[in-house]
C-alpha cells in the first residue's frame, strides 16, 4: 500500500509542478509583451509608439488598417509632418498632415493647423468647438515609419470581439496543453 | 517527429521574419538613393490682398510651378506628396509656414510637370504684418514608401515681396 500511495503522491506533485510551469510561461509571455511596449514608449518618447490608421482621410498614402510608427522628439513641429493628435472631447487620436505652423517669437509656442490629404478642407471642423489651432500638448507624435495591412488584426479584433475571445481561448488552450 | 502544429508554427514564424527583414532591407536601400530635385516657382499675380474682419491679412496668389521629382522615386516609393509653403518671419512669430498648394505625385511618369495654379489655401497671417513683407517660397516633399521609413526634405525656391497696399 505504501508503494501505491507514493506513486499517487508523485503524480500529484508532477501535475502541480506542470500547472505552475504553465502559469509562469504564460506570465512570461504577457510580461515580455508589456516590456516591449513600454520599451518602445521610452525609445520613441511617444505615449503610443504605434498607431493603426482607422479612416481613409489620408488616402492614398495611408489606408485603413495600415500601421504607423511614431516618434516624439524635442524638435519643433514643421509643415508637412504627419502628426497624431488628440482633440479635447474626442477619444480617438487622428493622423493628419500639418499645413500651417506659427511659432511664437518670445515663448516658442506653436500654433499648428492640420489637414487630411484626402479631405477637402482643413481640420478646424474636427477640432473642439471654437478651437482654431492645435498646440504642442495635443500632439502625441509624428509618423516616421509605415507598415501596410498589419493593423487589420486589431481592427478586426476590436470590431468583432468574438474573434478576440476565440483567439485568446485557443492560445490559452495551446499553452496549457503543450508539453515542454 | 514534428507535429502539424509545429510545422505551421515554424513556417509562420519564418515567413514573418522574412517579411520583416525584406521591409527593413527596402528602407535601407532607400538610403542609397541620392535624389536631385529641380524645381522652380514664382508668383505671377496677386489676386487678392485684404484685411479680414478678424484683423488678419489674407492673400490669394497665382503661381507658376515647375518641377522634376523623378529622382525621388525608387522601387519602394508609393507616392510623393509635394507642397509649396510661404515662409516668413514677423515680430510676433519667429516661424510662419503656410501651405499654399499641394499635390500627390503617384508615379515616376507624372513626376515632371509644370502648372499654373491659384493658391489652394489662402495665405492668412496671424495679424496684419503682410504689407511689403518678404516671403520665401519653399518646396517640400514627403516620400511615402510602400513600407518602412518616410523621407522628408525641402528646398527654398524663390522669394517675393507682397505689395505695400491692400487691393
Amino acid at each position: 500500500m505504501g508503494y501505491l500511495g507514493e506513486m499517487v503522491e508523485s503524480i500529484r506533485s508532477l501535475q502541480i509542478r506542470h500547472v505552475l510551469t504553465q502559469i509562469i510561461s504564460l506570465g512570461m509571455i504577457v510580461t515580455s509583451a508589456l516590456i516591449i511596449w513600454k520599451g518602445l514608449m521610452c525609445v520613441t518618447g511617444s505615449e503610443s509608439p504605434v498607431v493603426v490608421v482607422l479612416s481613409g482621410s489620408m488616402e492614398p498614402g495611408f489606408k485603413r488598417g495600415d500601421i504607423l510608427f511614431l516618434h516624439m522628439s524635442k524638435d519643433p513641429i514643421r509643415a508637412g509632418e504627419i502628426v497624431v493628435f488628440n482633440v479635447d472631447g474626442r477619444e480617438i487620436p487622428i493622423v493628419h498632415r500639418v499645413i500651417k505652423v506659427h511659432e511664437r517669437q518670445d515663448t516658442g509656442e506653436v500654433d499648428v493647423l492640420t489637414k487630411g490629404d484626402n479631405n477637402f478642407g482643413d481640420d478646424r471642423l474636427l477640432y473642439a468647438h471654437g478651437q482654431l489651432w492645435l498646440q504642442r500638448h495635443h500632439i502625441m507624435g509624428r509618423a516616421v515609419g509605415f507598415l501596410p495591412y498589419v493593423g487589420w488584426v486589431t481592427i478586426i479584433m476590436t470590431e468583432k470581439p468574438i474573434i478576440k475571445y476565440l483567439l485568446i481561448g485557443a492560445l490559452g488552450l495551446l499553452v496549457i496543453t503543450s508539453k515542454e | 517527429m514534428f507535429s502539424l502544429w509545429q510545422r505551421v508554427n515554424a513556417l509562420a514564424t519564418f515567413s514573418i521574419l522574412l517579411l520583416a527583414a525584406l521591409s527593413c532591407a527596402a528602407s535601407f536601400l532607400d538610403a542609397f538613393n541620392s535624389p536631385s530635385v529641380r524645381a522652380h516657382a514664382e508668383v505671377i499675380k496677386v489676386n487678392r490682398f485684404r484685411k479680414q474682419l478678424t484683423g488678419n491679412d489674407e492673400v490669394s496668389l497665382t503661381l507658376n510651378i515647375s518641377m522634376d521629382l523623378q529622382s525621388l522615386f525608387t522601387w519602394n516609393t508609393k507616392q510623393v506628396f509635394v507642397f509649396l509653403t510661404a515662409e516668413y518671419e514677423t515680430s510676433k512669430n519667429s516661424v510662419n509656414q503656410i501651405s499654399l498648394w499641394d499635390h500627390i505625385v503617384p508615379d515616376k511618369d507624372n513626376a515632371n510637370f509644370r502648372v499654373r495654379v491659384p493658391t489652394k489655401y489662402p495665405l492668412i497671417d496671424q495679424g496684419n504684418n503682410l504689407r511689403g513683407k518678404k516671403i520665401d517660397l519653399v518646396l517640400h516633399w514627403h516620400v511615402m514608401p510602400k513600407t518602412g521609413r518616410m523621407i522628408r526634405d525641402k528646398m527654398a525656391l524663390s522669394e517675393f515681396y507682397l505689395p505695400d497696399a491692400y487691393t
